[in-house]
């Protein structure tokens, strides 16, 4: 088996964690910015953090074999204190280069709030501006269905190319909305909120499997890194075959990060499932 | 336009496949909600929301689970003034 991890937190993971990845077929990792657990009080505070994530993680990854890219942002947890949003914004630019970063992300929106929705609408004008891939947090439980109507809203209205744009965290009343649009949708696999393995693969089974792809979404909270091959191997109890996994776990990410020209998985991929 | 596709498998094989784990889960919501029950106290909206939602695995109508999910949605349109608080409780509040 081989797969791509395209939404994982690993600065907030065990080396251990990293063996099982690897171990488990990962060939590539991608971690977008997010909310420590606490609100950061100044702009240095992200500023190391945006070191962390196009320095030092992809240095502790490579000790795996494992390439690792990142996006950048401020998350909507964020954003209600618009002075500090506007401040992290404006030092994004000095990263973009970076040879590991995929573009803006996970942006969108929390409780969506009127500072939330402006902060978002910055990021995406970055994200135009610079020709970068976009990556969209919608929220949680029972505040996803209005984020991400009003989500898709922004990027219409943005002129946003709808195919560089992955909306993450769709569950059964938002996926049909997002791929409607035009989007590519994330279904993240969580213990408890968002999807399970089985919910996942109904998804997969209804809906336009060309643009979805798998994410375990890990970090400090609740969840597993391993979600994704796990959900590969409830695919295979239901007779999918070989091909339509590695689609799904492997093709369907390679085919969105390619976007950005400097993707590339481990050489160490071969086989199939 | 997404189209649904065809059942993936027949019924008998996807009994087989799950309907020991959903039996599972069906008795730890009955147990949970005689838990809650011999308990003293009220219902706040994440139990009346999810009593309201049982209706639902029975109507013999399809997407159970859009439907559930929407129900438990903030049925609102316009963005929030500000957010007072960084949480979601699993429904909308109001319910």
């Amino acid at each position: 088996m081989r797969y791509i991890e395209p939404h994982a937190h690993m600065v907030s993971r065990t080396t251990d964690d990293y063996t099982a990845m690897v171990t488990a077929g990962c060939v590539a990792v991608c971690e977008p910015a997010f909310w420590a657990g606490f609100d950061r009080c100044s702009v240095d505070g992200f500023r190391d953090y945006f070191r962390q994530l196009t320095e030092i993680e992809p240095r502790r990854a490579a000790r795996y074999g494992l390439p690792h890219f990142s996006w950048l942002c401020i998350n909507p947890k964020e954003s209600e204190d618009l002075g500090l949003a506007e401040d992290v914004l404006s030092i994004i630019p000095e990263f973009l280069d970076k040879p590991n970063v995929l573009g803006i992300g996970e942006i969108g929106l929390n409780k969506n709030s009127r500072n939330e929705v402006k902060i978002f609408e910055r990021h995406v004008q970055i994200a135009v501006e610079h020709d970068r891939l976009i990556l969209v947090h919608t929220p949680h439980l029972e505040d996803k269905l209005k984020g991400t109507k009003l989500i898709l809203d922004i990027l219409r209205n943005a002129g946003v190319r709808p195919g560089r744009t992955l909306i993450d965290h769709v569950e059964e009343h938002t996926v049909r909305h997002v791929l409607d649009a035009g989007h590519w949708a994330g279904i993240t696999l969580y213990p408890e909120s968002k999807a399970t393995p089985a919910r996942a693969i109904d998804m997969v089974e209804q809906y336009a499997a060309e643009r979805l792809w798998l994410n375990s979404a890990c970090d400090w909270g609740h969840s597993d890194p391993l979600a994704v091959p796990k959900t590969a191997l409830e695919m295979r109890r239901r007779g999918h075959s070989a091909t339509a996994i590695d689609a799904l776990i492997y093709g369907n990410p390679l085919r969105f990060l390619s976007q950005y020209s400097g993707f590339k998985v481990a050489d160490h991929v071969g086989g199939s499932v | 336009m997404t189209t649904p596709k065809e059942p993936w498998r027949q019924r008998d094989a996807l009994t087989d496949l799950y309907y020991m784990e959903a039996r599972a889960r069906l008795l730890d919501v009955a147990a949970f909600l005689d838990r809650v029950d011999r308990a003293p106290g009220t219902d706040d909206h994440r139990l009346r929301s999810l009593r309201a939602a049982l209706s639902f695995l029975n109507d013999g109508k399809a997407d159970r689970t859009r439907r559930i999910l929407e129900s438990w949605s903030d049925p609102s349109v316009a963005p929030a003034d500000s957010a007072d608080t960084k949480g979601a409780t699993g429904a909308w509040p109001k319910l």
